[in-house]
């Protein structure tokens, strides 16, 4: 039972809003002491952690070029592009997104869109040109309420898309435990068409709730904008 | 062949050359704390190749991971003020170079496809030409290079050292956030070698009714939400709740059919990942790079769909599973 202190280690830390880094640091520090492992091993544990996973750091390699074209003016011509569009509002768009995501993991392109090479040089941009060519202007808060939402449509359909893959990480993850813990035979293929009713379900949701935004957008920003207007029509 | 192992020399390489250059940015009042930490991870990065085929020992890595954690843990690390261009610099840019400014960051996408469907089928005497199971990996560094390349002859931009500043002051954004993922990994493994599972699986069967398959179901799927919440990673739930729940009880007890009951499962874990500030790559590194105040932005942004989904999932495995 005491090796369980590591979990509640990690739970106080979330509560107390301490700094994650180090709180798992310190909650698998406890767990591999508690749990019989000699400092050395616990030390090695941290090593080949960091190895393993270095995967997930490799899109940094795509910064310098995102960052060197939006030096030149990307974002500010991603706006450009939209605006040609007249019926494609910010909902619209990240509600494309969304499926265009779905549809690239679920053929196992998940490294083709993302945060940092997709979603801060272009979907952003774009969803909020859409929604400037209706209105004007964004105040702060409307543009961190778009921000977050394109940020979500791009995780959404990630994680949504990619379990339909067969050789996605997840589906060889637990076909590898239960193959290997249980001795049965479960193939790839039988995990993905269960994905398959998921992947529907989270673009029906998430592409209405994305569709909702542009009401919400509406709602917000027309009141925003008669409140300005009234202050200059009253100076 | 090209292989992964020289990709991540050149993260490791290009973080190495960003520690040098904040060392020396004195807009940064956190400048030494701010170089260990990326030098560190860059160092770390390549050191990685040689603990992988086993001719190093991890241990020092570990080491240098904690450094890593306190550097960033206590408040060491920084930011400088970022080096570009104004809003009217880059409106006229955008003006000149028109729809030309996708083409390079429209290059990282398709080499990653070619890469990710048709390189991965090439070969070149005898041996592939993407190292096998790398092959996304590798199109998107290809392609990222390629992409790098391209924009500097298309803008005519000489100094290599501009576009490292621009990821540069990226990276620092992000900060400590970047980390996180390959910690929590870490702890996944070490709970996985200290039993948490069967800890874990004891709890669960001694507070469990013998005879309701729904109270399972609920159980199994409410507990890979919550154990993700706190790891921060589905594929560190997986094991611990399938090992507690899922086999023994909703497939060896309640003859559920195997892959429905688990894919099932792990989609249920990933609605956990929507809504913790533990999944750091998905939800507070995408704040930090799109310049959020609210760090957990993306995380309110997400809350329904993934309490919605969760509940498609129980829904899905109680009527279809058994």
């Amino acid at each position: 039972m005491i090796v369980l202190l590591g979990v509640l280690v990690v739970v106080l830390g979330f509560a107390t809003r301490r700094n994650p880094l180090l709180v798992v640091a310190v909650a698998g520090i406890a767990t591999g002491l508690l749990g019989g492992l000699s400092p050395g091993k616990v030390l090695a544990a941290f090593g080949t952690g960091f190895v393993g996973s270095r995967a997930v750091t490799i899109f940094a390699i795509t910064l310098p070029v995102i960052g060197l074209l939006e030096r030149y003016g990307l974002q500010e011509q991603a706006r450009n592009v939209i605006a040609r569009f007249a019926g494609l509002t910010t909902g619209r768009f990240l509600t494309l997104y969304l499926g265009l995501r779905q549809i690239g993991a679920a053929v196992g392109l998940t490294n083709v869109f993302g945060h940092a090479q997709t979603v801060r040089p272009l979907a952003v941009p774009m969803a909020e040109g859409a929604a400037e060519r209706s209105y004007g202007g964004l105040p702060e808060r409307t543009r961190e309420k778009v921000r977050s939402f394109a940020a979500s449509a791009d995780n959404v359909g990630m994680f949504f898309g990619e379990d339909v893959f067969l050789a996605v990480g997840s589906i060889l993850l637990i076909t590898g435990f239960v193959n290997t813990t249980y001795g049965t035979h479960l193939e790839p293929l039988d995990l993905a068409l269960w994905a398959i009713p998921t992947a529907v379900c989270a673009f029906v949701v998430h592409g209405w709730r994305l569709l909702r935004l542009d009401r919400h957008l509406e709602r917000e920003l027309l009141t925003a904008n008669a409140a300005t207007a009234e202050v200059e029509a009253a100076q | 062949m090209i292989k992964a192992e020289w990709f991540y020399w050149l993260v490791g390489l290009s973080f190495l050359v960003m520690a040098a250059q904040m060392v020396t940015d004195r807009s940064n009042p956190k400048r030494f704390g701010t170089a260990a930490f990326w030098g560190l991870i860059g160092a770390g990065f390549i050191y990685s190749s040689w603990v992988a085929t086993g001719q190093a020992p991890a241990e020092p890595l570990g080491a240098a991971v904690l450094v890593m954690a306190a550097l960033a843990g206590f408040g060491f690390t920084g930011r400088g003020t970022p080096r570009t261009t104004t809003p009217e610099q880059r409106a006229a840019s955008a003006a000149r170079l028109g729809d030309r400014l996708f083409v390079p960051a429209l290059t990282i996408p398709v080499v990653a496809m070619v890469c990710a469907v048709g390189v991965k089928h090439l070969s070149f005497g005898g041996e592939p030409v993407l190292q096998e199971g790398s092959e996304t990996i590798l199109g998107l560094g290809l392609g990222a290079i390629a992409a790098l390349v391209i924009g500097m002859i298309m803008l005519r931009e000489k100094r290599i050292s501009v576009p490292v500043q621009s990821g540069r002051s990226m990276l620092e954004a992000m900060g400590w956030a970047m980390l996180l993922p390959q910690m929590l990994a870490t702890l996944g493994t070490i709970f996985q070698v200290a039993g948490v599972g069967t800890q874990v699986g004891k709890l669960a069967m001694s507070v469990l009714p013998k005879d309701s398959l729904y109270v399972a179901v609920v159980v199994y799927c409410v507990g890979m939400f919550l154990f993700t919440t706190v790891m921060g990673n589905a594929f560190a739930a997986f094991p611990v709740m399938t090992a507690a729940v899922g086999w023994p009880v909703l497939i060896g007890h309640f003859h559920g059919n195997p892959a429905a009951v688990l894919a099932l499962g792990m989609l249920a874990g990933f609605c956990g990942t929507l809504v913790t500030p533990m999944a750091a790559n998905f939800n507070l590194v995408p704040a930090a790079l799109l310049e959020l105040k609210d760090r957990y932005g993306p995380i309110k942004a997400q809350l329904p769909t993934a309490g919605v989904l969760l509940g498609c999932n129980i829904a899905l495995m109680s009527l279809f599973a058994f």
